[in-house]
């Protein structure tokens, strides 16, 4: 009971942080962009433009759902839920912070502390394929069967390097608890040090699997008018949209817990906090780092261009499949030799 | 060297390329510090309804109707009527004793929807009564507001004084 309890309070602050961070990830991502471009971006909602998001998302939910009469309307309304709740799932097994004693209660500061961590991830990953590709397909429009196919065949491309350059990771730590991934990395040894390549494909590929630029294709404006949501509008295309950025906001978190230290503040434990301060340090820590990352997503995209649906593949299986093999081959090695 | 005198660059060879340079990552590198420096850069954007745009006195914003001396200087010919390819003007001519001319429009109208802005109009006039403004912000409700009569189109002298001195020039 009592485990019961503090698993559903910290899914309910979870989730409205999270929801919170992504409404107003859109408001920074077009700031962001404003910025790239030598313009000023939104800032005639509330002061400095910060209550655009709100606006937007009331905006959508006024909007008129459309469904278009030759679609499947079953699945047209359940592939947004799918791709949103696969996106914000799978943050549950994200650590965010040590552990912390809080009301006699020993609380662990991540959601679900599964032994499996990893392989959990990569099984949701691969979810997420199925709200691109159903929408797209019960849209019953060629440009939105076009947009799922795309998603379909590029995840499927993606979704092996980045495990490849996961594994590399569990090597390294001996473990698939995201948890003991993130102990391993006291200090500065992060896994971006350890396993550079390896950092590289993973970056990639969750850029691939978030279907950011360089590689949205799937949502390719120019051929596809809007790609697998071109039929969707009011709030089910939101749902969409803000699933796209609560897929950013996991990646990011994964990129920080498996590579970039999680939640350790280097050397922290020789600064003698007392718990409690200790603990609001880690939280800061993984705020901050995942912040970097969500902003070098923001940046990538404003810098390079969409690559063609050729060179797309050639990367994800000419390039980062042997790379990231390349990466195992070599973490292995060091391992035999003692070196980690 | 080419013909318009800038340095051809030379040809780059995928196959000159080292691996390094082949992998994108310098090129990535550098365009993501170029689109860091932008960031630093002062901004462009004009904070439109605070901050008003006045044209130069070239510009063709909406045809207004000289007022010299109290009195519009139009003389009712016509030509304006005549030429304006949209069909937007319509005068009524009436004639009067009173005034130092013969003739006056007795109604004085432009459809802005019609009006295509082209400055037709002002190039036929002869007594250059009819001239473009700079004004460019046009907002109606409903289409009956969007006939001009002789009261709106009506502007002094001083007002248009750095279009009629334009018009002066390049005559």
């Amino acid at each position: 009971m009592e485990f019961f309890i503090i698993s559903v309070i910290k899914i309910v602050i979870v989730l409205l942080i999270i929801l919170t961070v992504v409404a107003n990830l859109v408001y920074v991502e077009r700031k962001v962009s404003a910025a790239i471009q030598n313009r000023i971006g939104p800032n005639r909602v509330g002061p400095w433009g910060l209550l655009q998001s709100p606006a937007d998302v009331l905006k959508l939910f006024i909007k008129e759902d459309i469904v278009p009469s030759t679609a499947n309307p079953f699945i047209h309304s359940l592939a947004p839920v799918i791709s949103i709740s696969v996106a914000l799932v799978t943050f549950a097994v994200v650590p965010f912070g040590g552990s912390v004693e809080l009301f006699g209660h020993q609380v662990k500061l991540m959601i679900a502390d599964v032994n499996i961590g990893v392989l959990y991830i990569l099984a949701l990953t691969s979810l997420g394929v199925y709200g691109v590709t159903l929408s797209g397909w019960s849209s019953n429009n060629k440009y939105s069967l076009l947009g799922g196919l795309r998603a379909a065949a590029q995840l499927i491309s993606y979704e092996l390097s980045l495990g490849l350059s996961i594994i590399g990771v569990v090597m390294i730590s001996g473990s698939l608890e995201l948890d003991r991934i993130v102990e391993m990395q006291s200090g500065f040894q992060w896994n971006a040090f350890l396993t550079p390549i390896g950092f590289i494909t993973f970056i990639v590929a969750s850029f691939a699997e978030t279907n950011r630029l360089p590689f949205d294709l799937p949502e390719a404006e120019p051929e596809l008018v809007g790609g697998y949501h071109t039929e969707y509008s009011g709030m089910k295309f939101g749902t969409f949209f803000l699933a796209e950025y609560a897929n950013m906001i996991t990646a990011s978190s994964l990129i920080v817990t498996l590579f970039l230290g999680g939640w350790q503040f280097p050397f922290l434990e020789t600064f003698g906090l007392p718990a409690m301060m200790a603990t609001v340090v880690q939280v800061l820590t993984f705020v901050t780092k995942v912040a970097f990352v969500l902003f070098f997503f923001i940046w990538i995209r404003w810098t390079i261009p969409r690559f063609r649906y050729d060179q797309l593949m050639n990367l994800g299986w000419k390039v980062m499949l042997p790379l990231a093999l390349v990466n195992l081959v070599i973490t292995g090695g060091l391992i035999l030799a003692g070196l980690f | 060297m080419t013909t318009n005198g800038q340095q051809k660059r030379p040809q780059i060879r995928k196959k000159d390329l080292s691996l390094w340079q082949l992998s994108y990552i310098p090129e990535i590198i550098k365009g993501m510090f170029l689109t860091f420096k932008q960031i630093l850069r002062p901004k462009f954007t004009r904070q439109y309804p605070e901050e008003h745009w006045t044209p130069p006195s070239s510009y063709r914003g909406r045809p207004v109707l000289v007022e010299e001396d109290g009195v519009e200087r139009c003389v009712a010919c016509g030509l304006c009527a005549r030429v304006c390819p949209a069909l937007a003007i319509e005068v009524q001519a009436s004639e009067t004793e009173e005034l130092a001319k013969e003739r006056y429009p007795e109604r004085f109208e432009i459809n802005m929807l019609r009006c295509i802005f082209c400055g037709f109009c002002e190039e036929a006039c002869p007594e250059e009564a009819i001239v473009m403004s700079n004004e460019y912000e046009l907002v109606f409700s409903n289409q009956e507001d969007a006939i001009f009569g002789k009261e709106k189109l009506l502007m002094t002298t001083e007002q248009l004084k750095e279009r009629l001195e334009f018009l002066k020039e390049s005559r």
